[in-house]
């Protein structure tokens, strides 16, 4: 007989635990890389590029002396470098991203495809406005949308992330005050709650940051806020929906109070997901709001960034509005580019160079053709759903400090539930790497004591929502049951276990150098 | 003679004639966790009592340190650059973050001893 | 909706989870009078095709540089970009990531961070550099702040050759801050005398080279002078090429160097997402905005990177921190990386010495047109010309003629009184035809 082929595997004895260690140090498909320094070689090229015709240098002596000691990678290389490196990072494409207040949607790829079509991602900022009217036109339907979802005067396009927008909006109420006579209003008024860049962006244009506590059911009291309003008031800076997932019930009396104590309303837009197609937060007596297009409108985080974060403004504020912005004049679209110009005679300033995030524009104005008003009103109502749907699935075994309310986007947990098991919140989070899943944002807001927000968004099937609750829940039994090792060494089957920051903290290394062996400190 | 006192903010003060060692104390220091870097002040700097005089980080966190009492700020423990875990393993000894001469002497009868503060700290829980 | 994985009956079966008989009962907390009830008055929802039918119908309406002769810079410059880098960037574990909170689970995000910084640094000659910041013009107002807190002065002098919107930005930036500026006036030939604006009043000075008019600008006696006044030099590249072929900023004596990195690997976009750089000395560490990724282990001794030195940043100081900023520019600084891995040395310095050649070429060939007076002595791949007229005129005719002929200057300052120049950047995707185009062309609107 002569048998050919050869036999089929089958499962044999042997457990992980007794997997031997690997030459390599590669498990399978799970690979090490070294850094571009170590397998790059500076002579190597993946870029072919012709040497120019002899021609006279203009440089006027100030030739670089020692060339840049950057290493090379041919394609080859380079594609395996890159993909070896993305197999170490988890996106919302490799499963559930619950990371409470940053709305991880799934991005869709048709926005990816129109911003590269070469009449949009291929033209200059400042080319001929004649040769760029569908760019302005892009600029002018985006704007168009965002009026009409917040109900507000005005847009800012420029800004460039959340935090900017948040920069330029408390700009123009500064603008509006100093306009106004009332430049000696100092004081920003702030909850506890808040996320860290809203008193990081009053106090960096000079404000003083005067922070109010939240009532005992996670919403902000007005009583606390009229305490708080005073003459020196130029601004109350608060989140709606707020850190904690609620929607702030007293927001418009809220507003009202700010407006008669003669001081804007600015409301940071982290959470507009929830209420998109719900109610125009112009209609709550709002003066600014940047929105997030990487959060509520879908355009990538990109592994942080780049964001995009235009500003809706009231009446009152849209005058002051930064440069550039689209006018419509006579028939063609033009940028107003300079402050003081017509148009422009009060405009706060200019945020940055050139006219805002283009490639964001486009992206988010794909997604809202794509849904439509039906559709984005359906993506908040199952945004808020599936929350509550987690929330409810849970609290019987985890502690949800704001019970009282429906939660909006997000369902925020404390960890009373832990009390005496030795497991913190953060090996929570730990143990869920293992589980495949990317963690909940942890200890945010700080109001709440170990902090778990958890945001699913509208792009979770009930199949999936329903996988990573009773991972919670086997996860929250094995932790009552004392099942610690399974938490306090997490993760033990990510790419890395828990990495060392106080060392990094202590003695940075924060580049790469020759004199550095591998895992050593330097200096 | 030297002694010891506390604030309800954990710093510690030893005086030592007119000039006054400020650190964080060893209760402090266990609640901060590993510290990465002390911010401290330049010489010569008068602080006053109450107000911020250091920033003590550690991973994930900054705290102020105020300063326990008024005066001018005679020296800094240059240590704490190279080696901010001193205010771990040491925090009342190596760990010492400047030294004060003393505005107001009397300021420091209103701080509580080793022994007041240690049942202030087991009123904590 | 293709993009709403949920069907009626799951969210029937939620709700009843949930005890609540309506989705409305969720919403409960929006006052009953503010709630919208008939739809935003927008369109419903559309298929790929229709979407992608509109959105083309306005891309068509644009000029695209690739379409044409093409000069325009003066802070955004046309190169190629391998295609390997817009593959790798839309890899989903790059493109659907966040911010690497959860390091072991982010180590590709991190080390090219930490790949991304290192390169930053050897191409400006510092240091340390920090994982991006929004684009070169916020990293500048960024950089100033920055200055102030280091030197505790809170005056800013502008070096008259500072790309006008940059000027603009730090200026409203400090305006809203109270911090004062002295931007001094353009000198479009170059040679500006900056080390008289310096004195012991002031925080930094912030000087482009190559300048907004091209001009390369010796760093050193200006590092002298501020050093010795107790103030700091801020350098600003518009064109990271550049560093390819001249003497970087650290090699000078700066103290900050930010600029502008969208030339590597990244579309021009219309103006952004761009990434700015940011590098310093490793003594102002702590007060350098922005991420930064280290080096460290794990539990089992491999190495790995973190975020570190993030008690400077607005999530843990607040209204202490060093900047406001949270979001960086992760996948426009991934194109920037991957690209110059690409190119490693010996690609970036043929590249810099190929749009210098061709910079050069041009030069000489407009200089060729009557009326057309080249103002720089010294460039790297953008210059300056003086034409007959208005430049802004000039400009709108060649692009009548099919050619995008570059910046008139008073497009980005109006107010300065210089309406006869144009800005003129060539690069490596300009060919000999397209140079021998602009000057035919300018000759004939000139004429």
């Amino acid at each position: 007989m002569n048998r050919e082929g050869r036999g089929a595997t089958a499962p044999t004895a042997g457990t992980a635990a007794q997997a031997p260690a690997t030459f390599t140090g590669n498990r399978g498909l799970d690979l090490e890389e070294g850094l571009i320094f170590e397998i790059g070689r500076s002579e190597v090229t993946g870029v072919d590029i012709p040497e120019p015709p002899d021609f006279r240098a203009r440089l006027g002596g100030l030739e670089r002396k020692v060339a840049p000691d950057l290493p090379g990678l041919s394609e080859p290389e380079a594609m395996r470098h890159y993909v070896r490196l993305s197999r170490m990072n988890y996106g919302i494409d490799s499963g559930l991203f619950p990371l409470g207040s940053c709305t991880m949607k799934h991005n869709p790829r048709l926005n990816e495809k129109m911003a590269r079509l070469a009449g949009f991602a291929d033209i200059h900022p400042l080319q001929p406005v004649s040769t760029v009217q569908g760019a302005l036109a892009v600029m002018t339907e985006l704007s168009r949308y965002l009026l009409e979802l917040t109900g507000m005067a005005a847009v800012a396009l420029p800004p460039k992330a959340g935090a900017h927008g948040e920069l330029c909006g408390m700009m123009a109420i500064k603008a509006a005050h100093l306009a106004a006579d009332q430049g000696h209003r100092h004081v920003v008024v702030v909850p506890e709650s808040a996320h860290g860049t809203n008193p990081a962006t009053a106090a960096s244009i000079g404000y003083e940051v005067r922070a109010i506590p939240a009532r005992a059911d996670g919403t902000v009291d007005v009583e606390a806020v009229k305490a708080a309003l005073s003459p020196e008031v130029a601004a109350l800076m608060l989140t709606n929906p707020n850190t904690c997932g609620l929607f702030e019930p007293d927001v418009v009396k809220i507003a009202a109070a700010v407006h008669e104590a003669g001081a804007y309303f600015y409301a940071d837009g982290a959470n507009f997901n929830a209420i998109l197609g719900k109610v125009r937060i112009g209609d709550l007596g709002v003066d600014a709001m940047h929105i997030n297009l990487h959060k509520t409108f879908s355009t990538p985080h990109g592994g942080g960034g780049p964001g995009a974060g235009p500003v809706v403004l009231s009446p009152a504020l849209a005058p002051f509005a930064p440069v550039p912005c689209v006018v419509e004049h006579g028939g063609a679209l033009t940028l107003v580019e300079d402050e003081g110009a017509a148009g422009a005679e009060a405009a706060l300033g200019r945020m940055s160079a050139f006219h805002g995030q283009m490639g964001m524009f486009v992206r988010a104005l794909a997604w809202m053709l794509s849904h439509g008003a039906d559709g984005m009103r359906q993506a908040s109502e199952d945004a808020v759903l599936s929350a509550n749907y987690v929330r409810a699935s849970l609290n019987d075994l985890m502690s949800v400090p704001f019970p009282d309310r429906p939660a909006m986007h997000e369902a925020l947990f404390d960890d009373t539930w832990l009390a005496g098991t030795g497991i913190s919140t953060l090996d929570v989070a730990k143990a869920l790497i293992d589980e495949g899943y990317h963690p909940m944002t942890v200890y945010f807001p700080l109001v709440v004591h170990g902090a778990m927000l958890i945001e699913p968004t509208e792009s979770e099937s009930k199949a999936s929502l329903d996988l990573f609750i009773a991972t919670l829940r086997d996860l929250a039994l094995a932790a009552k049951a004392g099942d610690t090792a399974r938490f306090l060494g997490a993760p033990y089957y990510a790419p890395r276990r828990r990495l060392d920051e106080t060392r990094a903290a202590r003695a940075p290394v924060l580049r790469w150098l020759k004199s550095a062996p591998l895992g050593a400190a330097a200096e | 003679m030297t002694s010891v006192r506390y604030t309800k903010d954990h710093e510690y003060v030893r005086v030592d004639g007119a000039v006054a060692v400020v650190g964080i104390s060893d209760y402090a220091q266990s609640q901060l966790g590993d510290v990465v870097f002390v911010e401290l002040p330049d010489v010569g700097k008068t602080v006053e009592k109450g107000k911020e005089a250091a920033v003590v980080e550690s991973v994930k966190a900054a705290s102020e340190v105020y300063a326990p009492l008024s005066g001018e700020v005679v020296e800094v423990n240059a240590e704490l650059e190279g080696n901010p875990g001193l205010v771990n393993t040491d925090a009342e000894g190596q760990g010492w973050f400047l030294k004060l001469k003393l505005a107001d002497p009397a300021e420091l009868d209103a701080l509580m001893d080793a022994d007041a503060y240690k049942a202030f700290l087991d009123t904590l829980g | 909706m293709r993009y709403l994985p949920l069907t009626a009956d799951d969210r029937a079966e939620m709700m009843a989870r949930i005890g609540i008989a309506s989705v409305d009962a969720l919403f409960a907390d929006i006052p009953k009078d503010k709630r919208e009830g008939e739809l935003p008055d927008l369109p419903r929802a559309k298929g790929e095709l229709e979407v992608e039918r509109q959105l083309a119908r306005l891309a068509a309406k644009n000029v695209p540089a690739g379409s044409v002769p093409f000069f325009v810079g003066a802070g955004a410059y046309r190169h190629h970009v391998p295609a390997s880098v817009d593959h790798l960037i839309q890899r989903s574990e790059f493109l659907t990531s966040y911010t690497p909170y959860q390091p072991e689970i982010a180590q590709g995000t991190l080390q090219y961070l930490f790949e991304f910084q290192t390169q930053v640094a050897e191409l400006t000659g510092m240091e340390v550099a920090n994982a991006s910041m929004y684009d070169g013009s916020t990293a500048a107002a960024e950089a100033v702040l920055m200055a102030h807190r280091v030197t505790r002065r809170r005056k800013a002098v502008l070096a008259g050759n500072l790309h006008p919107h940059y000027r603009a930005t730090i200026e409203t930036v400090s305006r809203y801050a109270d911090d004062a500026v002295a931007a001094l006036a353009p000198v479009p030939a170059g040679g500006e005398d900056l080390l008289s604006a310096i004195d012991e009043s002031v925080s930094c000075i912030v000087v482009q080279s190559p300048d907004v008019f091209g001009n390369l600008v010796d760093l050193k006696p200006i590092a002298a002078k501020a050093h010795a006044a107790g103030a700091l030099l801020i350098a600003v590249f518009t064109e990271v090429v550049s560093l390819g072929l001249v003497e970087p900023p650290g090699a000078q004596g700066a103290d900050i160097v930010v600029g502008e990195g969208q030339s590597i690997g990244n579309a021009l976009n219309f103006g952004g997402p761009y990434v700015g750089l940011f590098a310093t000395r490793p003594k102002f560490i702590r007060q350098m905005p922005g991420r930064l990724a280290g080096e460290t282990v794990d539990a089992e001794g491999r190495r790995g990177f973190v975020l570190t030195l993030s008690t400077r940043e607005q999530h843990i100081r607040r209204e202490k921190a060093t900047s406001n900023i949270c979001t960086n520019s992760g996948l426009c600084a991934l194109a920037f990386t991957i690209h110059m891995s690409l190119l490693g040395r010996t690609g970036l310095t043929r590249l810099a010495r190929l749009n210098h050649a061709s910079a050069c070429d041009l030069a000489e060939r407009l200089a060729a047109v009557p009326g057309v007076e080249v103002l720089n002595a010294t460039f790297f791949n953008e210059f300056t010309i003086r034409v007959p007229g208005k430049a802004a005129d000039v400009i709108e005719r060649l692009a009548q003629k099919g050619v995008l002929g570059g910046v008139p200057y008073s497009r980005l300052a109006p107010k300065a009184g210089l309406d006869d120049l144009i800005l003129v950047a060539a690069t490596e995707t300009t060919t000999e035809d397209d140079r021998a185009a602009y000057a035919a062309a300018l000759k004939e609107v000139l004429a």
